[in-house]
């Protein structure tokens, strides 16, 4: 008996862990810019930066479009566009879009409310917790008309950059991609 | 069968105009540009304006709600940021831009109980119809604008966050609206106009 409870012990400890590891960051340049900490949900793994990280991850990169959209749990019209962004990221992945989801969250209820939130909505897209509360430093970095405002978005290539202080629609965000992918 | 055509038209483009949210000022006022005076509804009830100030030196006027997390984390240094400059002649005039249709954190009922359970020294006015936060600019909870009064009108002098650290009071570094303030008192320029901050959009 005993050893069926271990087998199954084991069994469930490596099924975790593929669980975890499945779901695993995508942005090509995780590896090289450390995050200050990892925050482990059942769902994925939250990498916390600061904005001068961020910045690094977020260079421009041939054959990817990023689309990094800063929201927080506690900002109502962000959590209702968060599918807009999770569908945006399932039908354009394959042309090289990355969605980034940069939470506002204050670092001290990420166990409280951030951690269960995304282990409910189960997300697909990837998700950093951006901590750096100097944001008169920062916000202006992201764009210099951005009011500080959130949902607040930007889409990134090679060669192209367009900043959106909105609430998008799918159709509103799948226009906005697709000028992106087309070009 | 025309004019009926016509009063319908006429009723669609009413009705479009009266629900269609204000637009959005992104300009809004700007350093050294003139406020405007507003009558707006205070939690006792009264109407509230600027001229019913008489013996002040300016307004700290701030953009404020219930709802929004960054307000929260605001609110004991908006007391006692009244608390502090009040005796010295600029008040905080706390106003809330937010439709309570939308969000009924921010209703007039729910902003009444927030001022008597935290002791609010200062109005704490409610935007009835939001006419007044896009004159300003507001674009975000809290948003501050320090008023100069003037013979010449209430000058714009600052314009952004409370300070430089929403999370922490104790981390602070900068304390942008006291040290405008400040500066205003003493006749001399004032170092940071405008600052940025995250905050809650205004419900519209």
């Amino acid at each position: 008996m005993k050893r069926i409870v271990i087998l199954l012990c084991v069994l469930a400890l490596t099924g975790c862990k593929e669980q975890k590891n499945e779901p695993a960051f995508a942005l090509a340049s995780i590896e090289k810019v450390k995050p200050l900490k990892i925050i482990e949900t059942n769902a994925k793994t939250i990498p916390v930066y600061n904005f001068n990280s961020l910045e690094k991850l977020l260079k421009p990169q041939e054959d990817k479009i990023y689309v990094v959209n800063f929201w927080a749990t506690w900002c109502k019209p962000c959590v209702e566009e968060l599918p807009n962004f999770e569908k945006a990221y399932k039908q354009y992945k394959k042309e090289g879009v990355e969605v980034i989801l940069v939470s506002l969250d204050f670092p001290n209820k990420v166990n409280e409310i951030l951690i269960p939130f995304i282990n409910k909505k189960n997300l697909i897209s990837n998700v950093i917790l951006l901590d750096d509360p100097k944001q008169n430093r920062w916000i202006p970095k992201v764009d210099e008309n951005w009011s500080g405002a959130i949902p607040a978005t930007i889409i990134i290539s090679e060669n192209k950059r367009s900043f959106y202080e909105k609430s998008f629609t799918f159709i509103e965000l799948e226009k906005e991609i697709k000028d992106f992918v087309n070009n | 069968m025309k004019l009926l055509k016509l009063l319908l038209l006429v009723a669609v483009l009413v009705a479009g105009s009266a629900f269609s949210p204000p637009e959005k000022f992104k300009d809004g006022y700007k350093i050294g540009d003139k406020a405007t005076d507003f009558q707006l509804k205070n939690v006792d009830g009264n109407m509230v304006s600027l001229s019913d100030y008489e013996d002040v030196k300016g307004y700290l006027v701030i953009f404020t709600c219930n709802s929004c997390p960054y307000a929260n984390a605001y609110e004991d240094r908006i007391i006692a940021l009244h608390e502090k400059y009040n005796e010295k002649g600029v008040p905080v005039i706390a106003i809330n831009p937010n439709n309570p249709e939308i969000q009924p954190k921010d209703s007039y009922g729910n902003m009444q109980q927030r001022a008597k359970e935290k002791g609010y020294g200062f109005p704490y006015l409610i935007d009835e119809g939001q006419k007044i936060f896009p004159v300003y600019g507001a674009q975000r909870t809290p948003h501050c604008f320090l008023l100069e009064k003037t013979s010449d009108g209430n000058v714009v002098k600052y314009i952004g966050a409370i300070d430089d650290n929403y999370q922490d009071a104790d981390a602070v570094e900068t304390t942008y609206v006291e040290d405008a303030i400040d500066a205003m008192l003493q006749g001399e320029e004032i170092t940071i106009k405008n600052t940025k901050a995250i905050g809650c959009s205004i419900k519209v």
